[in-house]
């Protein structure tokens, strides 16, 4: 199966979904295109040039930053010139902004959030979950040659050693971008502490259940010699400041204790903290999906926990 | 102003799981239904714009059976002036689901679209982006800020890490709404009953074609290999935590 991998890059530097996408086309295929769709491409290729990659596609455009018209037109032309079996995206916010929309419009197969892939007789067959990361499945693609996929990230160790991939350049036709990069601004730069320096994290989701309830963990955290963070819905709720929540859209965390208070496990929620040394969960629910990445867990209420930690320390 | 926002009644798995007898879904028994939370922040931030505007409406489509209706009324009870269901059955994959939709968007002509960054149940992230394709709008997926100008708006992108891009768009667009933009407000129980009388208008969907994927099987992921769990009562795991705690960190 031919694989065509888009790069994603951000500000100059290839992003790290790009050569997890360069692991999971190895699942797959002999030959394995990266496209680097970029302003100045060659500033860019040489980062993606690692083992597996055939062959670099460096694809020119006006723009700079990833604007989504942009990349759906340019991946479709793309698509055209090179007819691959299988186009890898990344499961991202950029990957959200033209993938769907690309795959919509061509008929192709189509799946997003995929952990898993491996061919099948002459088909493929993908992995992702479904209800609340509770429930896997196995999803095929009937009726069609053509698949785009969008990879989970963190799911493949990035690809790395010397390639030696063939560079070649298509040149596509882009017209007016309706969607325009302006500015980038950086919202969870800085709050009173900084929770990825942290070596023992209490961390507390929409389990606590009302706002009040925050202050008893703020106590508890201190108690403890631990630092407070948090899931994304008691930042959305105003409860607590970007800064202190763990996620794919807030820190990247890696303490030696990672201690989860009424947290689901969501996937963007694990991508922020999946790699922490240790991790311990608690929650009501034995079929939490945190408990799949936990090393310790407890099927209890967090409120009585807390209780019982608060008279241990 | 007009804004049709694309909204789902999700399912929420309990703490107990049987699958369908073919293996491809989970039993229906074992589900909840619920509105789709990102559903409720893109319902809010719409009827913001149409207040902000002075005039205008807001429709709520929903690609589904009956029981969709549940979370339409929901968003009708928020203030929502009407709403569309496409009769559709069985699961329907983003992509199909974005087809009905099209459709509905057509005859409506609004001047903006929402729909949800993704469903909680289904984690896709597709349909909204899939319809923008689909009628060749622009669109924008994962917003967290919009200012509506002449003919643009100004939005807040979300990217991972907490970087926000500012993207200057083109109306009408679609737009998928990312939580936290807003404090979706809570329906009275006045709003709740006068929802009952606001129209639903049933259509029948068109050919929706092949479906992206389909699922062939289900099952309950393998446990974390090394996931001890701590039994006793929460004073005994309370001392089983401080241990490890010490341990660890030492
Ligand atoms: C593009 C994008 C980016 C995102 N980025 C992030 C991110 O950076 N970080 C993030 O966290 N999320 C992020 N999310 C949201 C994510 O999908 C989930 O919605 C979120 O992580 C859920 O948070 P939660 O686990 O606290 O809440 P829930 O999923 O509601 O889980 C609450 C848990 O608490 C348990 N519980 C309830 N009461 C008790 C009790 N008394 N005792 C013990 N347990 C109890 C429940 O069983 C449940 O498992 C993002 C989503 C998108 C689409």
């Amino acid at each position: 199966m031919s694989v065509l991998v888009v790069a994603e890059h951000l500000r100059g530097q290839v992003r790290p979904i790009t050569l997890e996408l360069i692991s999971a086309a190895k699942e797959l295929g002999e030959e394995t295109a990266v496209a680097v769709i970029a302003k100045d491409p060659a500033a860019l290729a040489d980062q993606v040039d690692v083992e597996g990659v055939n062959e670099i596609v460096s694809v020119q455009v006006e723009q700079d930053e990833f604007e989504n018209d942009v990349y759906r037109q340019a991946v479709e032309q793309l698509i055209a010139a090179r007819s691959p079996d299988v186009v890898l995206v990344g499961f991202t916010v950029n990957g959200m902004g033209y993938a769907p929309a690309l795959a919509a419009r061509l008929g192709i197969g189509f799946a997003s959030d995929v952990f898993a892939l491996r061919r099948e007789g002459g088909g493929l067959v993908a992995e992702r979950s479904f209800y609340g990361s509770k429930v896997n499945a196995e999803v095929e693609f009937p009726g069609h040659e053509r698949t785009l996929l969008m990879i989970r990230p963190t799911s493949w160790p990035p690809a790395e050693g010397d390639g030696a991939a063939v560079e070649a350049e298509l040149e596509v036709s882009v017209t007016g971008s309706r969607a325009r990069h302006s500015d980038f601004q950086e919202i969870a730069a800085s709050g009173d502490v900084d929770i990825t320096t942290a070596d023992f994290l209490l961390s507390v989701g929409r389990g606590v259940g009302e706002k009040e309830n925050l202050e008893q963990f703020e106590g508890l955290a201190d108690k403890m010699g631990a630092t407070l963070s948090v899931s994304r819905p008691l930042v959305d709720q105003g409860w607590m400041p970007n800064s202190r929540q763990v996620g794919q859209s807030g820190k990247t965390v890696k303490p030696k204790v990672y201690l989860a208070l009424g947290i689901s496990g969501a996937v963007q929620h694990l991508a922020g903290m999946k790699t922490s040394g240790t991790i311990i969960a608690v929650n009501t629910d034995p079929e939490a999906a945190i408990f799949n990445v936990a090393h310790y867990g407890a099927v209890a209420d967090l409120f009585e926990v807390a209780e019982e930690l608060e008279k241990l320390y | 102003m007009k804004v049709l926002v694309c909204v789902k009644q999700v399912a929420v798995l309990g703490d107990e799981v049987e699958f369908t007898d073919d293996e491809r879904d989970v039993d229906p028994d074992y589900l909840d239904f619920a509105l789709n939370e990102w559903d409720s922040y893109a319902t809010e931030e719409a009827l913001r714009l149409v207040e902000a505007a002075g005039s205008g409406e807001v429709v709520v489509v929903s690609v589904g059976d009956e029981d969709m209706e549940d979370g339409m009324r929901r968003c009708l009870a928020m203030g929502a002036d009407r709403g569309i269901r496409v009769e559709a059955e069985g699961r329907l994959d983003p992509i199909q689901v974005a087809r009905a939709l099209a459709e509905v968007v057509q005859s409506e002509s609004p001047d903006l679209v929402f729909a949800g960054v993704q469903s909680s149940d289904s984690v896709q992230a597709a349909t909204g982006n899939a319809l923008a394709g689909l009628l060749d709008l622009p669109s924008v997926a994962v917003v967290t800020k919009i200012d509506l100008g002449d003919g643009k708006a100004t939005v807040n992108r979300e990217l991972e890490g907490g970087l926000v891009d500012v993207v200057e768009v083109d109306t009408p667009a679609v737009i998928t709404i990312q939580t936290g933009i807003n404090e979706p407000r809570y329906a009275t129980l006045r709003a709740i009953k006068q929802a009952e009388e606001k129209e639903i208008d049933m259509r029948q969907a068109g050919d929706l074609g092949e479906p992206g994927s389909r699922v062939r099987k289900m099952f309950v992921p393998p446990k974390g290999e090394g996931a001890e769990m701590l039994d006793g009562g929460a004073a005994e795991v309370a001392q089983r935590i401080k241990e490890i705690v010490q341990e660890k960190t030492a």
